[in-house]
């Protein structure tokens, strides 16, 4: 493996992790739960969706979740599992799966903390058993694309990056 | 690490600029921020102090577009230059799919410019990374500069080249961006050595950036296909 581990999303994988975030959402009365991995990329949405850019708060919930692992680690815990952040009105909750992904769920006063951090603990059971399953399964074999992508993609950069 | 979402059918890669402080790691992003269609950019975030020096990093999103059915982006990220950032510039390395190390060619910057490319092959070690082994450019910045060291001194301290073991690979590759250079060769001694492509850059006016970006994303690419 020349440098860091890609892996791929499969339609099947997806649709189930959907149906789980979908129950934890209706069990927990919380807006939008997404699933974001360690590297700052958006791997799933599910409930009212986001008004704001999905990319940019990936890479910053990613971001916000090294940094605390970092500070958990100088206060001598291995990580911290999950954190919170609390508005006036809209409240964030984040959670580790498998140390891979990051579960972000967004609530506001139509609920409470202590109901979401219940169902979180369910539903990361279960997220985490469907990655490590697909983590097992894909292990170590990089994703490819066709050749013809390769072509067009190179043509892309060419037109996007020409000035 | 490049993500392909088939359930989105998205394709991300994670491209991260590098180097010693105020090399011009940020004015690399924003030349890009600035001079791409509206449509292709997202919204570039920075994580700097209140005298503009970057913090935590620097993002930018960049879509390609939709290619075969995949909407394809680019992450551009840029680390903290400054040395006490260290843990902030671990993280953001985590993923990585292509490095670019930013270096200042100013004569009185080179000692700094070494460090950090050793704190690079650190970094990426800790994280079980092998730096010759992904995408990897680099770019000598400020050439304008009256300072500027010559580009032989610079790749001699920072662009030495690594081995080459595998002995399919032990044959002369020319630089397709500089004639009469090679990017692996051999040296005096018989030994084969690789280098990784490096480019001149004014990137305060944009001169060399776009070459650079677009050498990283296409070696990106590659190692998908």
């Amino acid at each position: 493996m020349p440098g860091a581990s890609s892996w791929s999303l499969a339609e099947a994988d997806h649709a189930r992790i959907v149906v789980l975030l979908n129950a934890f959402l209706r069990e927990s009365n919380a807006r939008t739960a997404l699933l974001v991995d360690r590297t700052g990329q958006m791997v799933a949405t599910a409930g009212e969706p986001p008004e704001f850019d999905p990319t940019t708060f990936a890479s910053l919930a990613a971001a916000d979740f090294s940094a605390n692992d970092q500070l958990a680690r100088l206060i001598g815990e291995p990580e911290f599992g999950s954190l919170f952040h609390q508005g006036e009105t809209a409240s964030m909750y984040l959670a580790d799966i498998a140390r891979r992904v990051i579960l972000v769920v967004l609530f506001d006063t139509r609920t409470t903390l202590g109901l979401v951090k219940l169902r979180v603990r369910g539903t990361v059971g279960e997220l985490s058993a469907v990655f490590t399953e697909m983590f097992a399964r894909d292990g170590g074999t990089a994703p490819r694309v066709e050749q013809d992508f390769l072509g067009d993609a190179e043509d892309e950069i060419d037109k996007l990056f020409g000035e | 690490m490049s993500m392909i979402n088939y359930a989105s059918r998205e394709i991300n890669c994670k491209l991260v600029y590098y180097g010693p402080g105020l090399g011009g790691k940020t004015t690399n992003l924003e030349h890009v921020y600035n001079k791409v269609a509206p449509g292709a950019k997202g919204k570039m975030i920075s994580l700097a102090t209140e005298t503009e020096r970057t913090l935590f990093f620097d993002f930018l999103p960049v879509d390609l577009g939709t290619i075969r059915g995949f909407k394809t982006r680019f992450h551009l990220y840029t680390v903290p230059g400054q040395v006490y950032y260290n843990a902030s510039r671990k993280l953001i390395l985590k993923g990585v799919d292509g490095v670019v190390f930013v270096a200042d060619s100013q004569i009185e910057r080179m000692e700094a410019n070494i460090e950090a490319m050793q704190n690079l092959y650190d970094n990426m070690a800790e994280h079980g990374y092998d730096l010759t082994r992904i995408p990897f450019i680099i770019q000598y910045n400020k050439r304008d500069l009256p300072n500027a060291a010559p580009i032989a001194d610079l790749q001699a301290a920072l662009n030495p080249g690594w081995p080459v073991e595998d002995a399919a690979r032990q044959r002369p590759a020319p630089d397709p961006y500089h004639d009469g250079e090679f990017l692996v060769g051999r040296t005096q001694d018989g030994d084969w050595l690789e280098r990784a492509s490096y480019f001149e850059a004014v990137a305060v006016n944009g001169e060399g950036v776009f070459d650079t970006l677009k050498a990283v994303s296409k070696l990106v690419l590659k190692t998908l296909g």
